[in-house]
């Protein structure tokens, strides 16, 4: 039974989709709405099966309106529920901006804890899929910035379910950011949710040499550049953020304080993006162990390009091995860390 | 190209030509009124509100000049709305305000110093949205329309007997928000009821350059919603005409739009000068339809309102304000601790380092 709990074998759309349909069985405040939802199970059929299942009152269709989607759901938990809501792709969510940022995340503080709003809000993004224009930021840094709220992502089907169903059990609102590109892998989940907490970070391959630092869709993408690094000579440890806010200091700094180097990959614009953060605040508390500046590959500072150009902009294996080849490999001081 | 004629079903979504009202300008009934007189109970607890919430609203003004209030926007002349709107509310109903609505929340029986904590910047919100039903006044305009749909829809979804009533401005209709809550409240037939209280100006921008519309209560016929224009100033007109939207939206019958027609005597804030967007003989002619006097007038000749018991209503307004000036003197209650207490459930490890840094700097 253990066996079978930890071992599904499933694509991270199945997994999303199976960690919904648990959540509304197990609690009837549980609602799922947004557009396309209901009867056609999304466009990325993420809740598939859900509105025959669970009925036109617990998981429905709303008009087409992303500020709407949020506002309703912000009054639908005033009054007790713990509405699930899909914005279409990441930059249709854009609209909702304002209920996120005014009143999502900051009612509670507002209230001093008298109101409570646990709402999860789900958001398909990144690119790698070949969408057209508005369907492939990366829009993590806009809710990162924002005090009150909690984000999200998972990188494996496995996290997919474990932090989904984490998320719409968070007593705080929750920003659940899908990579749509890695919707179709395949891995092993645990419905017995039996990993780690939501906001901990998962060292996801040890090693020696460099901590790769990565998130959502950029896990997979480190793994497989952490591969190709033994080839080089290099063992490469990859850590997987999960929760990008709040941030696991304690998990990351000890693996670079082991590693003595780091690089950190987004597919997010690099400048004021969420890896200049993450290069700040493990600055902050590696820095007498830290053999190179912690560089960082991330997308470049233009608007997400047409498909048939978003190979150059994504960060790929070969990019991320080109910076940890300059990460001062040759002018170490010797005894300098004593 | 000419409309030849209406629909029975468009028509019954149309406001009148002419607002709606029971009391005119004189406090004399007008003649064959569409809307029920609220018994004489009502009436006098109509009367008895508006006047202690006019003498809140001129102390809270008094109290920005004696530096306790950061500012304050006056509802001065909008009292049948602000009064009427939520005498019309049954216990079990909600009320999503606007920053312009303490005359509203005080007449809740939300505590008035609770009521101006946003205002004295002592902290966002003082009152406990729960305990009166009273959502938080809001700030950024109409974002209040999309809560007070959703916490209705779901008091329906939960079998509860619910209506929420969202007060708005006329500014506020132009806001999107406004209009997705409309569409979402009209297809899901939620219980709420919109009452624009149009008072002429956004801050310093009039109607004629906010809208179009032959009305603002023409809006709803686009979702689907029955809209209601309705005289503003007018205490028993406003009080019966919600009631009736809350009886309909209780029993199923979905959103109501009202437009009240009234007007802001004082300027947008004590900040505020008026006087660069509206001349005094505009204000004037407000005054001259004052929702106070009105009913006064007609309470007075029906013989319901004497002098004692005039008297005796000032007196408990004046007591009231006494209290406010009181709450309002003392020294407010201000802990830093609560700027992290209340970010997330529980405080992250940051915001515990935060606080900690905050305590520390404050104890040298």
């Amino acid at each position: 039974m253990t066996t079978a709990l930890r071992n599904q074998e499933m694509s991270m759309s199945a997994a999303l989709n199976r960690a919904l349909a648990d959540a509304l069985e197990a609690d009837e405040r549980v609602l799922v709405f947004g557009e396309d939802v209901g009867p056609l199970g999304g466009v990325f059929r993420v809740t598939d099966g859900l509105n025959a299942r669970f009925g036109e009152q617990r998981v429905f269709d709303t008009p087409l309106a992303e500020s709407g989607i949020v506002g309703t759901a912000i009054g639908m938990a005033m009054n007790g529920m713990r509405p699930v809501v899909e914005m279409q792709f990441d930059a249709f969510a854009y609209p909702a901006f304002e209920q996120i940022t005014s009143h999502l995340a900051k009612l509670r503080n507002r209230t001093r804890g008298r109101v409570e709003l646990p709402v999860v809000i789900r958001v398909p993004y990144g690119g790698g899929i070949g969408g057209v224009e508005h369907h492939c930021d990366s829009s993590e840094a806009y809710y990162t910035h924002t005090p009150g709220l909690r984000v999200v992502t998972p990188g494996t089907p496995g996290d997919a379910y474990q932090l989904l169903r984490d998320a719409i059990d968070s007593p705080d609102p929750v920003i659940f950011l899908e990579p749509k590109r890695r919707y179709w892998s395949k891995g092993p989940v645990a419905l017995d949710r039996s990993g780690p907490e939501m906001d901990r970070a998962l060292v996801r391959r040890p090693g020696k040499d460099v901590t790769l630092i990565a998130y959502g869709p950029m896990v997979a993408t480190a793994l497989e550049t952490a591969a190709a690094a033994t080839e080089e000579g290099w063992d490469v440890e990859v850590v997987d953020l999960r929760s990008l806010s709040p941030f696991d200091d304690e998990t990351v700094t000890e693996s670079v304080r082991r590693t003595g180097r780091a690089v950190v990959v987004h597919e997010a614009s690099g400048f004021s993006g969420y890896g200049a953060e993450v290069v700040a605040r493990v600055t902050e508390r590696c820095f007498h162990h830290l053999h190179a500046p912690i560089l960082r590959v991330t997308g470049f500072d233009i608007p997400y390009p047409p498909p048939k150009l978003e190979e150059h902009h994504l960060p790929g294996v070969d990019r991320i091995l080109d910076a940890i080849g300059r990460l001062q490999w040759d002018d170490e001081v010797v005894g300098f860390h004593g | 190209m000419s409309v030849t004629g209406l629909s029975a079903r468009e028509r019954s979504l149309l406001p009148t030509d002419l607002p709606l009202a029971l009391l005119d300008r004189n406090g004399i009934p007008v003649d064959d009124p569409a809307l029920e007189m609220p018994a004489d109970e009502v009436l006098l607890e109509l009367h008895r509100r508006i006047v202690i919430g006019r003498r809140f609203d001129t102390q809270a003004t008094a109290l920005t000049r004696q530096g306790r209030l950061a500012v304050y926007p006056s509802s001065r002349g909008q009292e049948a709305c602000e009064v009427g709107a939520v005498l019309a509310l049954r216990e079990q109903d909600w009320l999503f305000p606007t920053y312009r609505d303490s005359v509203a929340l005080v007449t809740r029986g939300v505590d008035p110093v609770q009521t101006l904590t946003l205002l004295q910047g002592s902290w966002h919100l003082g009152y406990d949205p729960y305990e009166h039903k009273v959502g938080p006044q809001c700030t950024p305009l109409a974002t209040n329309t999309l809560h007070a749909v959703g916490l209705a829809h779901a008091a329906r979804l939960k079998g509860e007997d619910t209506v929420a009533l969202v007060l708005l401005g006329d500014g506020a209709t132009s806001e999107g928000d406004t209009h997705e809550a409309l569409n979402f409240a009209a297809v899901w037939k939620a219980p709420v009821v919109f009452l624009v209280q149009n008072n002429g100006y956004a801050i310093s921008v009039p109607m004629s350059k906010q809208s179009a519309a032959p009305s603002l209560a023409h809006k709803g016929i686009g979702y689907g919603v029955p809209s209601y224009l309705i005289d503003g100033n007018d205490p028993a007109g406003v009080y019966a005409t919600v009631r009736e939207a809350i009886t309909a939206a209780a029993a199923g019958g979905g959103p109501a739009l009202i437009e009240a027609k009234t007007y802001r005597i004082e300027a947008h804030t004590n900040a505020d000068d008026a006087g660069r967007y509206r001349d005094s003989e505009e204000v004037a002619a407000w005054l001259d339809r004052d929702p106070l006097d009105r009913i006064e007038r007609y309470l007075s000749t029906r013989g319901l309102l004497d002098e004692e018991r005039r008297a005796e209503i000032q007196a408990e307004a004046e007591d009231f304000a006494a209290t406010v000036r009181e709450g309002m003197n003392a020294e407010p209650e201000l802990d830093p601790a609560h700027l992290f207490a209340h970010v997330y459930a529980q405080p992250t490890k940051a915001l515990r380092e935060q606080a900690a840094m905050l305590a520390e700097e404050l104890a040298s």
